[in-house]
């Protein structure tokens, strides 16, 4: 090495901050080089293709909606396509499981153009959609099948990951057809009793050709078994980071039916001041709040309810009301508005007016100089998402900003319309509000909303909040 | 009340009578953690800043033929566990053995035939477990038991294990290769006429993973908790492909010169020719498909810059946040806080600067760096000092007390290579002067010190 000054040849390339998220790249020619990544989630450059595989009534929709909703909230731009919908399109009537009878020449030649043109719109997504990865949702239950899947995948570049589900209780699959199948388009117009008739047919006519996942036939897949809902797992080939994802992911969620209570901490005394941020303690309303909340969730009747909190004083405040032991976790601590902390909106505009004006161009990317933006925030909220599928009863009490984010994930909202539409439906009313979240497993994953506001916890429900929250769903 | 946290006094009086006052909440002074001050067992985790969920305690099990990387795998787990914050030992009943038996003379020990011998190994194995029982010391609760079995039918990767770490072992210490080759063979063909691996079947009931062929493939039953599944994701995201891993600071900052932490500031004229310098060592070490990554601030993306290939970008690997004591000198911190700056001095590890972080809360938001990083092949980690702290704690094993206080000077490239059991490190110093921002902890940590005494350690700056 010499020891004679060097001058920068990076002086070709200059760094500046790009104001909006705070993040330095590298300039040419007054342009933003195109050489640096963001800490992106799905670190391979080819897509990936996720291809469902198992009987019907496995649970492969429930996974694919779930697993969509996940890599969407991360950050990973993630479509479903569903070959059951494409053939309800294509044949708007259906008549009975016949259609599926393995000899029904017309059945599978329409099967096979809707999975083609399935494919085909996967094609589009994956490469000038901007999609990162879709999930193939249908049977896929033959060898066959899924080596033509394969082959597609590999003549387009994309990596392929299948997720099969197994399962040989009937309990679970009767409650599964109950659950989802009556409700299902398919048999709008059956009573019960033929519906299921019917579907235990359907199910008979994929059995005799079903070639599950091989340990060594398919030993140069990459793919998850999931056996008995989760109790037990293959994994073959793990090729890369979003597939661990996946897996850590599929193998954290459960069925059992069970609801999470979100909500803020009680007014705090920054609050009544209209500051931003801080960490200041509650306002005797606040207090009341707290008060509420206890004896509303004491009339819950919970079992084994968790409750957790922020490290911030006034959602500790809150949770001490309830009498009941909480956990403190410092991810959920509400957004860092940086050297806004505690500002009053007035005098963000009249201090840094194109912070402001910044901020509303862009809500969700915005970082606060020295501060986080959404972005940040659900990064940091992951673990806290993954514990929560984990659990089962939980009380969060967390702050605005977090609750939007974790809210965002259930309502399954896109990154752009992540703020904006909670923001609407939800903002003024979010203070004194629980939401509680139930998760009823086996409808698709649909979640059910309950608003109340701390002035009714103790009966009703405010219907025209829940009617927003509906049509926000 | 006094706002300590704790109750100085004996005796503490109780309003009584009434509905119940809600019981003020203090912040304790070191962590900066909310708690009611009488200490309410309502709030069951102080500190940290992740919930521990692992409420009863977990014995791992290991299951396995000789060479499938049980110790390997006991080792490293244990160390990840460690650094995430999870108090974890291994029993590794080889050694209680060692110690039993004192000198090995060959495979015949292991001879499924020999009397002896088995008792002896039983009554390792019962010592062991006696050791495990003593080890935790909560006696409510049941212990979770998790098994980790290895399979391995490849021979190479078995070969290269027995070169790797049988034959260093004190068994073989006065054999030549050939011979301790031999015999670790004829040892392993002991076990193999008994082995009776999980079986899905009949040991559908115990909660396992059985890792076959190094990973290639996983059969994951019945994960009961937050831990085992955590543990399974780690296991799931090793590899032992040969590799390594650089680790650097950003080059000399401006603030670095002024002896001023934290901040955004950009390449002193020496840290820019730094960058230089590490191009021209990363470009002599040719490298294989190198990953590599920054930090968002400005200094480590103006250091990579410099090295003309691709980089990623990572909010987590920012420099630990100084909250309000950022862009300040130490001597301004002492003057300013000196309370602080004591409390610092006394347990670094946990110290949570005011609207900051600590190093716990760094390690935790480094964990997916971590995770990353096992994945990964070579990568270059171009970050922070305090970072740096973190993430050679994990590989070197340094302890929570050592981890802030390890050396990571300014213009060192530290080359870690995975051997054997644990980590071969490298330091390259580049030649290019650099200020020295390592402050050692001082003899007098003492609130009520003197400023002298307080800035006794503090490196020379302008």
């Amino acid at each position: 090495m010499d020891s004679e000054d060097v001058i920068m040849e990076t002086g070709s390339r200059e760094l500046t901050q790009n104001p909006l998220r705070k993040i330095w790249i590298p300039y040419k020619n007054g342009l933003p080089e195109k050489h640096t990544f963001q800490r992106r989630v799905c670190m391979t450059n080819c897509p990936t293709l996720i291809v469902t595989v198992g009987l019907p009534a496995r649970g492969k929709t429930y996974i694919s909606k779930k697993l969509t909703r996940y890599l969407n909230w991360i950050g990973v731009p993630t479509k479903e396509f569903n070959v059951g919908q494409y053939r309800r399109e294509f044949l708007k009537i259906y008549k009975s499981f016949e259609f599926f009878r393995a000899d029904n020449e017309e059945g599978l030649k329409i099967r096979r153009q809707c999975a083609l043109s399935a494919l085909n719109d996967v094609r589009q997504f994956l490469t000038v959609g901007g999609g990162q990865v879709a999930v193939f949702d249908a049977t896929n239950t033959t060898r066959e099948r899924r080596g033509t899947i394969v082959k597609f995948a590999e003549q387009n570049g994309f990596k392929v990951f299948f997720v099969e589900s197994v399962c040989e209780d009937p309990e679970v699959i009767a409650a599964n057809i109950v659950q989802v199948k009556l409700g299902s388009p398919d048999y709008i117009n059956c009573n019960t009793e033929e519906a299921v008739e019917d579907f235990m047919k359907r199910i008979e006519c994929y059995e005799t050709s079903y070639q599950p996942l091989d340990e060594v036939l398919d030993r140069d897949l990459s793919y998850i078994k999931v056996m008995d809902v989760g109790r037990r797992y293959l994994v073959n080939r793990v090729l890369d980071h979003i597939q661990s994802r996946i897996v850590y992911y599929l193998m954290n969620i459960h069925i059992t039916p069970r609801s999470i209570y979100l909500c803020r901490h009680g007014e705090s005394d920054l609050n009544i001041k209209g500051r931003i941020g801080g960490d200041s303690g509650l306002s005797a309303r606040g207090k009341d709040f707290g008060k509420c909340l206890g004896k509303f969730i004491e009339e819950q009747n919970i079992k084994d309810l968790k409750v957790w909190t922020s490290q911030m004083k006034r959602t500790i405040q809150t949770a001490e009301v309830l009498g009941v032991p909480y956990e403190q976790w410092k991810v959920l601590n509400e957004i860092d508005a940086g050297v806004c902390e505690e500002m009053m909106y007035e005098e963000i505009q009249e201090s840094f007016p194109l912070e402001f004006a910044l901020r509303d161009q862009d809500k969700y990317r915005y970082r606060y100089p020295k501060g986080e933006s959404y972005e940040d925030l659900v990064q940091r909220l992951e673990p806290v998402i993954m514990e929560l599928e984990r659990q089962e009863n939980v009380l969060v009490i967390c702050h605005q900003a977090v609750m939007r984010c974790l809210l965002a994930y259930f309502l399954d909202k896109g990154a752009g319309c992540k703020v904006e539409s909670v923001c609407l439906s939800v903002d003024a009313d979010l203070t004194g509000s629980l939401v509680s979240i139930t998760g009823n497993a086996n409808i698709m994953g649909r979640i059910h909303l309950k608003v109340t506001t701390s002035f009714s916890l103790l009966s009703e429900m405010n219907p025209d909040l829940n009617s927003n929250f509906c049509s926000a769903l | 009340m006094e706002a300590d946290g704790g109750c100085r006094h004996g005796l503490v009086s109780l309003t009584v009578g009434g509905p119940a006052e809600q019981k003020e909440l203090t912040q304790t002074p070191l962590l900066k953690i909310w708690v009611p001050w009488m200490g309410s067992s309502l709030n069951r985790r102080r500190g940290s800043s992740v919930p521990q969920f692992t409420n009863s305690p977990t014995m791992i099990v290991m299951v396995g033929l000789p060479a499938r990387g049980k110790t390997y795998i006991s080792k490293k787990l244990t160390r990840y566990l460690n650094w995430i914050g999870v108090p974890t030992r291994v029993f590794n009943v080889g050694q209680y053995r060692r110690e039993a038996v004192q000198t090995y003379k060959n495979f015949e020990f292991f001879r499924a035939d020999n009397e002896e011998a088995m008792a002896i190994r039983k009554a390792c194995a019962a010592a062991a477990l006696k050791d495990v029982a003593a080890y935790f010391t909560k006696e409510q609760g049941q212990v979770a038991v998790f098994f980790v079995e290895s399979m391995c039918d490849d021979p190479d990767i078995i070969a290269e294990n027995i070169q790797q770490v049988k034959l260093g072992s004190p068994d073989y210490v006065d054999r030549d290769t050939e011979e301790a080759m031999r015999d670790f063979i004829q040892r392993i063909k002991c076990y193999e006429a008994t082995y009776v691996p999980i079986d899905d079947e009949r040991d559908r009931k115990l909660s396992y993973i059985k890792i076959f062929n190094v990973g290639s493939r996983y059969l994951v039953n019945r994960v009961q908790d937050h831990i085992q599944s955590r543990i399974v994701y780690y296991l799931m995201n090793i590899h032992v492909t040969p590799r390594s891993i650089y680790l650097s600071r950003h080059g000399e900052s401006e603030l670095n010169l002024l002896g001023r932490i934290g901040g955004d500031s950009g390449l002193s004229p020496r840290g820019q020719r730094y960058a230089k310098a590490l191009a021209g060592f990363i470009e002599g070490q040719n490298i294989s498909n190198l990953k590599v990554w920054t930090s968002h601030m400005k200094r480590t993306i103006q250091t990579a810059e410099a090295l003309g290939v691709q980089y990623e970008q990572w909010k987590a690997l920012n420099e630990i946040d100084a909250g309000v004591c950022e862009e300040l000198t130490y001597e301004e911190i002492q003057e300013n806080f000196p309370e602080e700056f004591a409390l610092r001095d006394q347990d670094k590890y946990r110290y949570r600067y005011p609207k900051g972080e600590s190093y716990e809360d760094m390690v935790h938001r480094l964990e997916p760096v971590i995770m990353e990083l096992e994945r990964q092949e070579n990568v270059l980690v171009v970050c922070h000092q305090a970072v740096m702290r973190c993430l050679l704690a994990y590989f070197l094993n340094k302890p929570a007390g050592d981890l802030p206080y390890l050396r990571c000077p300014l213009h060192t490239v530290l080359k870690l290579t995975p051997v054997a059991y644990g980590c071969k490190v490298e330091t390259f110093f580049l030649n290019i002067e650099a200020v020295n921002t390592h402050r050692e902890r001082p003899t007098n940590v003492d609130i009520s010190r003197k400023p002298e005494d307080a800035l006794q350690t503090v490196p020379d700056h302008i």
